[in-house]
């Protein structure tokens, strides 16, 4: 039986939390499916961080940074030596860019955003969000090898038993149609929701653009990443990377503060599987207060200073 | 300047969604139906750049015959032509099959770009452009926030976590519309009687050449649908006190979500 193959990330020679992710959940398929896991990399420097997750064999690609074309041709390569049968890729920007075109390029199926995965009766198994949160789709990808894309902080980073990787060099097809020119990084230490474990989001009732400072002041006191409703959104309060929900992102960070969010359904539907959620609302029968494990019926102006002076003191311990 | 645009009608995002007798597809009965939104800033994208340098705006969707009416609205909204691949159990494709049917529907038709929203809202894989892509042999750009165009080529602005790239691509090539690319117009009246008289090149998937094994094979099946459990709420708190309800959340964040 064949392995399983994870394509991988790093940052100044770590791996991303997604990718430790995706291979923590690969390794588990690969022991049901009676394989090695397996994982692609640009980095060598990544080895003994990728055989602390088991990692048997690990593939060096020489494409440099992330373009399209070139990485799917390395990808497409890995698959082919490594002889994989799943084929797994962190739900990052780049992930879900790649993820389609490979699989096209193999002429199999992707399960997208996935937040369960097993591997049964020579099947891989995946249960996926559609419409947003509001149902769940069990699906079955049936290709050789059958790809998914993981959601951010779905699966649990779990060290295994250290292997030494066999590091492998790929070579494959650099030819592009495309480039990037730059990379542009808008405000220094903004954190992204995608990848968040905590994110704190306002709504309406902030009342106006600038009182989202009462977000980013909590935001940045508990190392959290700013999320926005879509009303907020549209009124141009605050840039659309922000906005959590239907025409947003759908996120499950671990804890979700939302203050002056009544809770519309989209929004509802992109955040209700956070698991822990705090609602600060003026408004007792707001919808938000159906998912919110702790409810505060009250004065977000009020409660959200004291809380950021209350996660100073407790972070300066 | 040609460009396709490729659409999805998905159902409208304030509904609730309820899952049919069979178990793996949703309920239709009573659903409204929009274009998809990601859709909605690609068509924009596509007509500002006909009304700059000319050429014909072409959408193309591949659904059942309730698609026709997302393919007028877009007709009304400045799109020149329509393109409809039309199947009952259009549902049914998975995204490659619906990849395969858009490349083999528009190989006659002239275009430079390839317009499609960055995802189709409601199934959410994000899946069909990058596979079109591939298909065709073009450079793809995913999840773009600003567009230029020039000459035989392109420059976009995509968006990626906490950042962004400014990618330059050649022409032919796919792009995929993110929020914020631009402000989609309404359809106006003058719009809407003028797409009436557009009439729409309705096709099978036969008349394609494709087979159904192409665009129905089980590589990605859908076998149950299930709705999430109903959370119950957790503890409502009076914050009429700010202190004491800041202490109450640094409690439960600090024992219960063990995040400080």
């Amino acid at each position: 039986m064949a392995g399983v193959l994870v394509f991988t990330e790093s940052k100044d020679g770590k791996l991303k939390k997604v990718s430790r992710e995706a291979l923590s959940i690969g390794r588990k398929l690969a022991e049901a499916a009676g394989g090695d896991l397996t994982a692609f990399t640009n980095d060598r420097g990544v080895a003994d961080d990728a055989g602390k997750y088991g990692v048997k064999q690990l593939f060096v690609s020489s494409a440099g940074d992330y373009s399209t074309e070139p990485y799917t041709a390395a990808v497409a390569e890995a698959i082919k030596q490594s002889g994989a049968s799943i084929v797994l890729f962190g739900g990052t920007s780049n992930g879900r860019d790649l993820a389609p075109r490979v699989a096209a390029r193999l002429n199999v199926g992707v399960a997208s955003d996935v937040d369960q995965l097993e591997f049964a009766d020579g099947k891989l198994r995946a249960r996926r969000p559609v419409y947003s949160g509001k149902v769940f789709a069990r699906v079955e990808v049936s290709g050789n090898p059958a790809i998914a894309t993981t959601r951010p902080n779905a699966f649990t980073a779990e060290e295994g038993a250290v292997v030494n990787p066999q590091v492998t060099d790929l070579t494959a097809d650099t030819a592009s149609k495309s480039k990037v020119l730059e990379t542009k990084v808008p405000e220094a230490g903004e954190m992204s929701i995608a990848e968040a474990d905590i994110i704190v989001s306002g709504g309406r009732g902030l009342k106006e653009a600038q009182n989202f400072s009462y977000i980013k002041d909590l935001a940045h006191a508990i190392g959290g990443a700013v999320g926005a409703s879509r009303a907020t959104v549209d009124a141009g309060w605050i840039d659309h990377q922000h906005q959590v929900g239907q025409t947003g992102r759908v996120v499950s960070p671990n804890l979700y503060i939302a203050a002056g969010i009544s809770g519309a359904i989209q929004h509802l539907a992109g955040m209700s599987s956070s698991k822990h959620i705090v609602a600060i609302n003026k408004d007792p029968e707001a919808p938000i207060f159906r998912v919110a494990d702790l409810g505060i019926v009250g004065d977000l102006f009020q409660i959200l200073p004291a809380l950021t002076e209350e996660v100073k003191k407790a972070r300066a311990h | 300047m040609n460009t396709l645009v490729c659409i999805a009608q998905v159902p409208d995002t304030e509904s609730r969604i309820k899952i049919a007798a069979d178990g793996r597809h949703i309920d239709e009965a009573g659903l409204k139906f929009i274009v998809s939104p990601y859709d909605e800033f690609a068509l924009e994208e596509a007509i500002r750049l006909k009304e700059k340098s000319g050429g014909d705006v072409t959408v193309v969707t591949f659904g059942p015959e309730r698609a026709a009416q997302a393919l007028r609205e877009c007709l009304a909204r400045g799109a020149t032509k329509a393109v409809h691949v039309k199947a009952d159990n259009a549902v049914d494709a998975d995204s490659l099959g619906v990849a395969k049917v858009l490349a083999a529907a528009i190989k006659t038709v002239p275009h430079d770009i390839i317009f499609l929203g960055k995802q189709g809202v409601g199934v959410d894989n994000a899946l069909v452009g990058p596979m079109l892509a591939e298909l065709l042999g073009y450079p793809q750009v995913n999840v773009v926030t600003h567009l230029e165009v020039g000459d035989g080529k392109l420059t976009a602005h995509r968006e990626i976590e906490g950042a962004e790239e400014i990618i330059e691509a050649s022409l032919p090539a796919v792009v995929t519309a993110q929020k914020g690319l631009n402000e989609p117009r309404y359809a106006s009246l003058k719009g809407i009687m003028a797409a009436k008289k557009i009439t729409i090149d309705t096709k099978s998937v036969a008349d394609l050449g494709l087979t159904d094994d192409d665009v129905f094979n089980s590589r990605v099946v859908f076998t149950t649908l299930e709705l999430p459990a109903e959370k119950s709420g957790g503890r409502k708190v009076d914050g009429g006190d700010a202190a004491a309800a800041a202490r109450e959340i640094i409690k439960y964040i600090t024992e219960e979500a063990k995040a400080l």
